[in-house]
């Protein structure tokens, strides 16, 4: 994506920030429990990415966040208000969400698709307004898919499939945006595309980010603010290079690893080590 | 909570262009469904008025139009006023009902093969109505009155059975179907069990019939669907987010599963009085959606279309089996004739792409 170059000197931030944060928070699925007492406060203005192994609940924690399940225990808050009590309208003029794997209905053009992130903009009857256009014109443009406005989702790629899913998020003009998982299906020039435009979106609008995310050394270099978690609890949380340390790895993975500087980002990078290839010997019992 | 054009920064550039475009691109997908819309209602209105003016005693246009504007004759008053407007009004009401209620439930359940014509609903309007016939000897509008409430128990008991801390569409349709059977067996047995004119006349209501359409029965139709309809076009405006998952529909702000509730009411009740005021007559709700569909393409929900479409099926096919075959034939003779290996088509194609419809 050229669109935007990613060193952007510092502009105004907007105007009124929001909050988000969870206290005591109870997640899961019928009688089972994923999430447990979790409090979090999300930074206002930064992105914020949690990492932890498969099922530890940072996909449930996401969704608890953006009120797509309910809590059996303790509140979402809002700007310091209960997100249950908010109406739902409101709440997505202020928060959009990225789901791990939306569904488009067949023979949708993209800026169908787009424009239906505009939901909480418009009346009844979804009428359609000058400023609609707009939004819609901004999140294609800001995603590089302006020449595919007016194709059937079918053709795209799958890393265009998904710059026209986070164009639709864009379109809604949130200040805080979640996605879960937004770089899972996508090879690494993709990801790394993707994650350099939600940068562009922090630093330009400062949007609130929040990212589900599984590689660690990527999520290491683009977040502001580490969440890793373990068994629906948060193990340690702050900036990359205090989180990610060898202990916390292990703890969070139950895998040894060393931990070197990232020479791009200088951000910490993960080193995993398995029982074969690694010559130091460190965690190899294969050949004992 | 100021989320104004003004105070954002845009990510790049807004180009001038690329907002023309999108404009652009929106206005085709719009032009086209207007489009559709205006050559259905002018090709209804044709029905209207061969519906109107063909029949055993011919009247012309200006005796019709005549007589609408209530200039007419007293002979052309019975025939315009008691013999045809109630048969080609009902008609016509009844395809909008059943096309936008296949719609809603097609788009909202992402399955072709969820329309209430199919999944049970207008089974249990006529299973009801089968019970008021023949076991209760009830006749005219008492029928109606209980196919209405067995349409819309039917609906509740699928629904209950279906829902497992959500709705998963698929379930739906197979707890439907096994509904449909279940009722179609019924049906069976108390028309195997039925004095013979009891039968016969159970059989004409459950084949879908314009026959005995009256300004009565057409009244208490017209009514409701003045009401329900607005309510279900305002309603719908959600099913372009509630397509998208439920997911995405929650994050943009839709009520997903109240607004799901209340777009199973309207639906159910249209496909119920429709079913009511003519009996189920077939496939109209199943082929309408993706008809449509086919004619907007891809323009997602086209409820006001399918309206049409449906209103267009029932006119012609009433017209053909009144008017274009040797013998008459009720209407749904001839929807069912059309519908039916549509459904076959269908059941074939989803089979063959593996995800079981």
């Amino acid at each position: 994506m050229t669109v935007v170059a990613l060193e952007v000197p510092v502009e105004i931030p907007p105007a009124v920030q929001h909050t988000l944060s969870a206290v005591d928070l109870d997640l899961g699925y019928g009688e089972r429990q994923i999430v447990h007492s979790l409090s979090v406060n999300i930074p206002t203005g930064q992105v914020s990415v949690i990492i932890g192994a498969n099922g530890c609940g940072k996909s449930t924690l996401l969704r608890g966040l953006a009120r797509l399940i309910n809590p059996s225990g303790g509140r979402v808050l809002l700007d310091g208000r209960s997100i249950a009590t908010l109406p739902s309208k409101e709440v997505a003029k202020i928060m959009g969400l990225l789901p791990q794997a939306p569904t488009a209905p067949e023979g949708i053009t993209v800026a169908d698709l787009v424009g239906r992130g505009r939901y909480p903009h418009q009346g009844w009857f979804r009428r359609w307004t000058a400023d609609d256009d707009r939004a819609v014109a901004e999140a294609l443009a800001a995603t590089d898919i302006v020449e595919l406005a007016g194709r059937p989702i079918e053709e795209m790629s799958g890393g265009q499939r998904q710059r026209v899913w986070i164009a639709m998020a864009l379109a809604q003009e949130t200040d805080l945006l979640l996605l879960d998982e937004p770089t899972t299906y996508l090879d690494l020039t993709h990801q790394v595309e993707v994650l350099d435009l939600l940068t562009d979106l922090n630093r330009r609008r400062g949007t609130t980010i929040v990212i589900v995310m599984h590689d660690l050394n990527l999520a290491a270099r683009y977040a502001d603010h580490l969440i890793a978690m373990c068994d629906g609890q948060i193990v340690a949380q702050g900036k990359p290079a205090e989180v990610v340390t060898a202990e916390t790895v292990d703890r969070v993975f139950g895998m040894q690893a060393r931990i070197i500087t990232d020479p791009v980002s200088e951000t910490p990078m993960i080193i995993p080590i398995g029982r074969h290839h690694c010559d130091d010997g460190a965690g190899s019992d294969g050949l004992r | 909570m100021t989320a104004h054009a003004q105070d954002r920064l845009p990510l790049a550039e807004p180009l001038h262009g690329t907002v023309t475009l999108v404009r652009s691109v929106r206005h085709t997908l719009r032009r086209r469904v207007v489009l559709v819309s205006v050559v259905l209602a002018v090709i209804l209105l044709g029905l209207f008025v061969a519906g109107m003016a063909v029949g055993d005693y011919p009247i012309s246009l200006q005796q019709l139009f005549a007589s609408l504007t209530g200039r007419g004759t007293r002979a052309t008053n019975f025939i315009v006023y008691d013999l045809r407007l109630p048969r080609v009004v009902t008609g016509m009401t009844i395809g909008v009902c059943f096309g936008m209620s296949g719609a809603i439930f097609q788009s909202m359940i992402k399955n072709p093969l969820a329309s209430p014509d199919i999944i049970g609903i207008t089974s249990g309007a006529s299973a009801s109505a089968v019970v008021a016939i023949l076991v209760l000897g009830l006749g005219g509008f008492a029928v109606s009155g209980v196919s209405l409430v067995g349409a819309l128990l039917t609906a509740g008991l699928i629904y209950g059975l279906a829902w497992r801390k959500g709705l998963a569409g698929y379930r739906l349709v197979l707890v439907g179907i096994g509904i449909a059977a279940m009722l179609a067996s019924l049906i069976d047995y108390l028309m195997t069990r039925a004095e013979v004119n009891d039968a016969q006349v159970a059989l004409l209501w459950l084949t879908g019939s314009l026959n005995g359409a009256s300004t009565a029965k057409m009244v208490p139709l017209l009514v409701l669907t003045a009401i329900i309809v607005p309510i279900t076009l305002w309603a719908g405006s959600a099913l372009s987010g509630l397509q998208l998952g439920d997911d995405t529909a929650k994050s943009v702000g839709i009520r997903v599963e109240l607004t799901r509730l209340l777009l199973i009411v309207f639906g159910v009740a249209l496909a119920a009085i429709a079913t009511a005021a003519a009996g189920p007559v077939g496939f109209v709700a199943f082929v309408s959606g993706p008809i449509a569909r086919r004619l907007t393409r891809g323009t997602g929900v086209a409820l006001v279309p399918a309206a049409l479409v449906g209103a267009v099926v029932v006119s012609a096919a009433d017209f053909i089996g009144q008017h274009a075959l040797p013998m008459q034939l009720p209407v749904g003779v001839l929807t069912a004739a059309v519908g039916a290996p549509y459904l076959i088509y269908l059941l074939i194609v989803s089979n063959r792409v593996g995800n079981g419809g």
